[in-house]
This record gives C-alpha cells, structure tokens and sequence, in this order.
C-alpha cells in the first residue's frame, strides 16, 4: 500500500466504491458499489486496473486532492469541470499527476457522480468481502464515511501499463444528458402506468433510491408479501409516489414493483440529481440486452 | 406406482434483463416459504446463477444473461420446483424482550377495537416463524400475527425509524436493527442487537429461526 493522494477538500459526499458486496444480501446488507458502473469500470480500465478495482465516487461537488505520488488517473461520470492545478483536464481520459500537483473540481456541467480511480485501485476498509462505504452502517471504505479534509488515500500495486492520453470516445459513453430510462414491466401492475408520466427527483433521494416526484401514479392496491429486490426496481407504494432504488438498496421489500430499469440505462439513473426530470420508456428484455451488449463491447475496447 | 409429484407450480417474471423472480405462492404458508429457501440454495450453486434470494414465497434470482436466458432458467427452476420438498427442521429460538410504548400502540389498537394491553398480549402469545432475512441489515420478516393485529402498512412510510422498533404490517412483525425509512406500526421497542456488523454473516436472525416476544418493564 502506498499513499497517493491528500484530501485537502473532501467535496459534497466522496466515497470509495468498488463492485460491492451482493453475497451479503442474505442478511439483509445492501449490495451496494459505484452507482454508475459503466463510469466506473471505464475509469479503472482507463488507468490499468481491474474493472473491480476501488475508485473514488464524488457527488455533485467534487473533491481537492493532492498527489502524494507520481500517478495515472481517470475522471469519468459526471462532468464537474476537473483542473489539474487550475488546467482543465478531459474527461474519460488518462492523465498524469505529478508529487505535489493539486486535483480539483469546479462547477456541475453534467450529471451527479464523478468517479475518480487511479492506477493500483484505492485501498480500503473491507468488510464483508468489499471495500464500498456504507453510510448507513459505517463499514467499508474510509472508516465507513465519506471523505473529510486530511484523509490520505492509499493504493495498491500497479498491475498493467497504461498510457497517458488513452481515452473513450464521446459516442461510447451513455448518454447521460438524455434522461431517459429503459425499463422492463415489473411483476406487479398499477392502475396508471409509470410510461405516460415525467417525474422529478425529489430533494430525499440518495444512494438507497430516488423517489419520485410529479403525478401520483393509482397503485393496484394489491399487497405482495416481501420479496428479494434488485437495484432498478421501481416500487410504488400505497401513496402513489414511486421510488426507483438504487445501490445502496433494501435487500428485501412489499410494495408492489411495477418496472425495473434496464442494466444499460442506470448509469444514466446513478447520473440524476434531485430536481432533475426524468421519464422511462418502456422497453423489453431483449431490446435490453442488446443495450447491455454494446455497452459491454464500450467496456471491452479498453482492455486490448 | 406413480412418482410422487408433490412439488409446486411457479411462475417466473422478469425484473428488469439480468433478473427474474421465481413465485412458487403468494400465500404467507410455512411450508412454501421452505421450499423457496431450498430452491434459493439449489440455484445458488449453478454457475449461471449470481444471487438467489429467498422471499415469503419467491426467489429472486439474478443471472448472468451471457451464460443464459431467461427462458432457459426458467424451465431449469421449474425442474428443480417438482422436487419433493426437504425436511424442515425447526430453527433455533430465540426469546426478545419488548418495552411496548411505539408510537402507533394506541393507533393499532383503535383501528382494531382493542385495548393496548390487548394488542400487547395478541403479540406475546405466538412462537413466530422468521421467514426471511432482509429490507435492512439484520431485519427479520416473522410471523403469522394473529388475525386481530391484521393492518396495512402505512400508506406513506416514516423517513426515520428507530432502531431497536418492533413493528407490525399485515400479517408479520419485525424488529428495526438500524434507524431507517420504514412503513410498518410501531408498538414497541427492544435493546437486543439485531445486526452484528462485526460477525459473518451479520444477522442475530437466519431464515427458518423461531422467536417468542415478552413484555419488558424498560
């Protein structure tokens, strides 16, 4: 383990994710793990580490770090205009830090959460068999919290070469500015359907879920007995206000699920701040994978 | 002699395009509850499958759409349902002492016509049954309640529950582990620890357990 950088500003919320713990939901433990994991994978290809490797998730205002080291990073995500010692750095690109330049963040151009991974991945707290933060617990990661300002992140050990410059074209990434989610019908129906509405994402949402805000959707009234939940189900409850989970999700739940988002469309979702707009389109499963397909081969193109 | 064909009927629905959900019944029935946690373990140790994840009466399955379809796993679980059903062995037991002061004590016992002390003795009597593990870390889904604390959940749920809250919602009761959103009424509360983050796995309560509340003066 070696130190590679100094928190000199911890930003809004930043944590360290990695693929996360998903054998643990058994005892009712979130999964949880980067939010957008297409943003993810792609940083730590980018810098030469394993696609689970550890990296930094920055929400909505990003960190200011310092390199205690010489090392190869990648921005991708959202965009919030990442300096390097005041110059600008592309995005979805591999750069090069040098001991003592300073990484910084301005203002929110796209999206909400920026993964920062440099080469060796980041090391962590594990607990049960990953190093993503729990904030609800406060296990895994940094002592289980979000960054504070005086935090030294470690990495490991290098594994692949990797050249500064190497990036992922615009038209791989996905297409977070659309704000539109493909999602399969769930096993429970509602009277009104989720496809015909847009919606706002409330003020409390976070990494559990979102829930969403605009016109009440007339549930089925049905109740269904608890069932084991997956990250990009669309719950609606009694009430009528859905809530599309995410990561950091209840294992387990009994209100009726009415869509759940393709893989391939959440990253856009994990890219969603409260207030912004958002509409699902309905889609089915093959027109999903075929979306998982290419994101896949997106992915793929950053390890030969 | 025919074969014996005592297994059940399931219907598989997609959950999203790397999920699915196996319903072997929506009934809350101890015996079908068994059967979806052996056939959450049998899918657990195919190659195909990632996760499966036992419900009341469902298991969640999701799979590696590389490896297979979700017709081709469907046909596979409905194989493995028309097993005959193992043996149940009754879980450990576990005894919770319960302060009953919730906020919704005296809310559940008018909208069911009973006193507090009644609704306090309806919940003490039973052995209950802990049907999964999950929602938060260390929540226990148990049950049956008697039919007279029979409510629906809250139509909006709370943004904070405390932790250490015993709960009731339809025909279950469960203790929060954590502070967390919750739509369940609160009657009660205990100082037994639920989660044990320090432990592997880190859940007091395991599927098929049994667990008996009493009232404690604090």
């Amino acid at each position: 383990m070696t130190p590679a950088l100094r928190v000199v500003a911890p930003g809004l919320l930043t944590t360290v994710q990695d693929a996360g713990r998903p054998h643990a939901m058994a005892s009712g433990v979130p999964p949880g793990g980067a939010m957008d994991r297409f943003a993810y994978q792609a940083g730590n290809l980018l810098v030469g580490n394993d696609r689970g490797a550890a990296a930094l998730e920055c929400t909505l205002r990003g960190p200011r770090l310092v390199a205690l080291r010489a090392c190869l990073v990648a921005i991708t995500g959202a965009d919030l205009e990442p300096r390097v010692s005041g110059r600008p750095v592309p995005m979805w690109s591999v750069f090069a830090l040098e001991e003592g330049d300073e990484l910084a963040f301005g203002a929110r151009r796209l999206g909400a959460r920026a993964y920062v991974a440099v080469d060796g991945g980041i090391a962590a707290d594990r607990w049960l068999g990953s190093v993503s933060t729990n904030l609800m617990v406060g296990r895994g990661g940094m002592q289980g919290r979000a960054l504070i300002a005086g935090d030294v992140i470690s990495t490991g050990e290098q594994k692949t070469r990797t050249i500064p410059g190497r990036g992922l074209a615009e038209a791989m990434r996905p297409a977070y500015a659309d704000r539109t989610l493909h999602a399969v019908a769930g096993p429970h129906t509602s009277r009104d359907s989720l496809f015909d509405a847009t919606f706002q994402v409330s003020p409390d949402s976070n990494r559990m879920g979102y829930r969403l805000d605009g016109r009440r959707l007339e549930a089925s009234g049905d109740e269904v007995l608890s069932f084991g939940l997956v990250a990009g189900a669309v719950q609606l409850p009694s009430g009528g206000r859905p809530i599309l989970l995410m990561a950091d999700h209840q294992t387990a739940g009994g209100y009726p699920v009415i869509a759940v988002v393709a893989s391939a469309s959440m990253p856009v979702a994990a890219q969603l701040a409260p207030g912004d707009e958002v509409r699902f389109v309905e889609t089915t499963v093959e027109k999903a994978l075929a979306m998982r397909a290419a994101q896949r081969s997106a992915l793929d193109s950053l390890t030969s | 002699m025919p074969p014996q064909r005592s297994g059940v009927r399931v219907r598989v629905h997609p959950l999203g395009d790397t999920a699915l959900l196996a319903e072997l019944g929506t009934r809350l029935d101890t015996a079908l509850n068994t059967r979806a946690i052996a056939l959450a373990a049998a899918l657990q140790r195919r190659r195909d499958v990632r996760r499966a994840v036992a419900g009341h009466g469902t298991v969640t399955v999701q799979f590696d759409p590389d490896q297979i379809t979700l017709d081709a796993l469907a046909v596979a679980i409905a194989r493995l349902a028309r097993k005959r059903p193992p043996v149940d062995e009754p879980g450990r037991l576990h005894r919770i002492p319960v302060v009953y002061d919730g906020p919704d004590l005296d809310a559940v016992a008018t909208a069911r016509g009973l006193s507090p002390r009644q609704v306090i003795d309806l919940h003490t009597r039973p052995i209950y049954r802990v049907f999964l593990v999950g929602f938060v870390p260390g929540w226990a889904y148990m049950g049956p309640i008697a039919d007279e604390l029979v409510l629906p959940r809250r139509s909006v749920p709370r943004t904070h529950v405390p932790a250490g809250s015993v709960a009731i919602a339809g025909q279950e009761t469960g203790i929060y582990p954590l502070a967390s959103p919750g739509g369940w009424h609160l009657i009660g509360r205990t100082s037994v620890k639920l989660f044990l983050p320090d432990s592997d796995p880190p859940s007091l309560f395991r599927a098929g357990d049994r667990v008996k509340f009493f009232p404690s003066p604090e």
